[in-house]
């Protein structure tokens, strides 16, 4: 074995943060990772097992490590509007929408949910290692605008329950309505007597629910959740397999497919981008680069073999193996029984049905090009 | 973590039986399987082939990483596992037993950690 594995799931106990759930991992017996400075569960068992739990019946997932920044005040909406590249202003109450934060230069500094908790207040959720970006920018693009920015992150845990059986496990320990709780759509609501944000988003490619919650009711309302359906019903579920139902599920992760080096529309997410709102930060680069097109763009690869291309292996042409592009994201997909993919290529390799190869360790392994996504449930 | 011991471990997590009829049995450690996650591809050296110790000689891939399988001791390789190949599950379920690697004939084997000194190297508790 190679020297990375020595100490993997030996918790890095220098400074990364615990969540207000660490003593529920710890007693699971959680193998801990630190991510973005928490001490994140990375598996309690099996990531395969906790992978196919949320597919097919639900997973718990504990996301504290997310940040929260909430906009108060009468000009919240005109700041996002100019801080994010989505319409904000757009956004009906209690509706949340898929968004992002670029640079000038029109490079992604991060994505986000933004979620529309009332008329003049507005949830900004975004990934942990960005969340002081994010803040940092977000500061420096309200000011001038009738709004208050403040770091919440401290203010929430956030609980995930992920999977076709969670409207079914839910339902039994809450007054809110799940019917009409939409894709996309948030509500205050109580669960297991404990008042939530109750939204109806996720980061798997399944139905299911995230809850924002006082750090101090998470603990119980974690363990109202674990024993909704019975013993294994849903499974505690960790980092692991929450980046390879991700990956599944063709959804685009923070340093592996958005980078500050590219604009949405390499990532085939140029629609986020919404010019018809006026003006914003990044809008100029990124208008000339919907105009001239993106020079390459993101694809799906599914391998022919067993070996799966993993981030960072280039991608090459498979008659004189040179350089295409590079695999942003790979494993071998739990649900597809193959290796599976995320790379740039150029946009005239990008056709589904073309023949690439990885560069898999000095050995080229074919693979495919498909549409994203991998997998997509069924409605 | 499981660290038998009427085994021998080398630093890279794997282990070795003790030599008998000229052959060594070979696997990954408790520990190794562990970190590693879920194993889904094992790639393992050819019966026949002359693995020298410390060099590559395989793959064991998990879900979210691939790591090298180095030869804990030289010798040609007599024995593999067809089983793990098939199914890399029993390196995670069963890695002292089930999910052996593969053998190799041996005269002695080199100079490798007993359990205590394994257990150190990983800080294993018990």
């Amino acid at each position: 074995m190679s020297e990375d594995v020595s100490g993997a799931d030996t918790p890095r106990r220098n400074q990364s943060r615990p969540t207000p759930l660490h003593a529920v991992h710890v007693a699971l017996g959680a193998s801990m990772t630190d991510f973005a400075g928490w001490s994140m569960p990375l598996r309690y068992t099996s990531e395969l097992a906790e992978h196919h739990a949320v597919r097919n019946a639900a997973g718990l997932f504990d996301l504290s490590h997310m940040g929260e920044l909430v906009l108060t005040g009468p000009g919240a909406a005109a700041a996002l509007d100019h801080a994010l590249v989505g319409n904000i202003g757009k956004l009906a109450v209690r509706r949340a929408r898929y968004t992002m934060i670029c640079d000038a230069d029109g490079g992604v500094l991060d994505d986000l949910i933004v979620y529309r908790l009332g008329a003049q207040e507005y949830m900004v959720v975004a990934n942990a290692a960005n969340t002081a970006v994010v803040m940092a920018a977000l500061t420096e693009r309200v000011a001038g605008f009738d709004t208050e920015l403040r770091d919440a992150t401290d203010d929430y845990a956030l609980v995930a329950l992920q999977g076709p059986r969670a409207v079914e496990l839910l339902a039994p320990l809450t007054d809110a309505d799940l019917g009409s709780l939409k894709y996309y759509a948030s509500a205050p609501a109580t669960v297991a007597g404990h008042p939530v944000l109750l939204a109806r988003t996720g980061y798997t490619g399944e139905d299911g629910f995230e809850l924002f919650c006082s750090p101090d009711d998470a603990e119980s309302l974690w363990q109202a959740l674990r024993a909704a359906g019975g013993p294994e019903v849903p499974l505690p579920a960790g980092l692991a397999c929450r980046d390879s139902l991700r990956l599944e599920a063709g959804m685009p992760l923070y340093g592996n497919e958005l980078t500050a080096e590219r604009t949405p529309f390499e990532a085939g997410l140029g629609r986020v981008v919404k010019f018809d709102k006026g003006d914003f930060v990044g809008r100029d680069a990124l208008l000339a680069r919907a105009e001239s097109g993106p020079r390459e763009t993101l694809v799906g690869l599914v391998g022919r073999g067993r070996r799966a291309p993993r981030a960072g292996y280039p991608v090459v042409d498979p008659a004189t193996g040179a350089a295409l592009g590079v695999v942003t994201s790979g494993a071998p997909s739990p649900t597809l029984g193959k290796p599976v993919a995320m790379a740039y290529v150029p946009l005239d390799r990008a056709e589904p049905g073309t023949e690439l190869a990885v560069d898999v360790r000095g050995r080229q392994e074919p693979v495919d090009v498909v549409a994203l996504p991998f997998y997509r449930r069924e409605a | 973590m499981s660290v038998p011991e009427n085994l021998r471990y080398s630093e890279e997590h794997e282990w070795c039986t003790a030599v008998e009829d000229g052959v060594t049995t070979i696997g990954i450690t408790a520990h190794a399987a562990t970190a590693l996650g879920d194993v889904v591809y094992v790639q393992l050296p050819e019966v026949g082939q002359q693995i020298a110790a410390g060099e590559s000689c395989g793959e064991i891939e998990s879900t979210k990483s691939v790591s090298d399988l180095f030869a804990p001791a030289s010798g040609e390789v007599v024995a593999v596992n067809t089983a793990v190949v098939d199914d890399p599950s029993l390196v995670n379920d069963d890695p002292y037993g089930e999910g052996w690697l593969f053998r190799v004939r041996v005269d002695t084997l080199p100079d490798l950690l007993d359990a205590a000194g394994y257990r150190a190297l990983v800080g294993a508790d018990d």
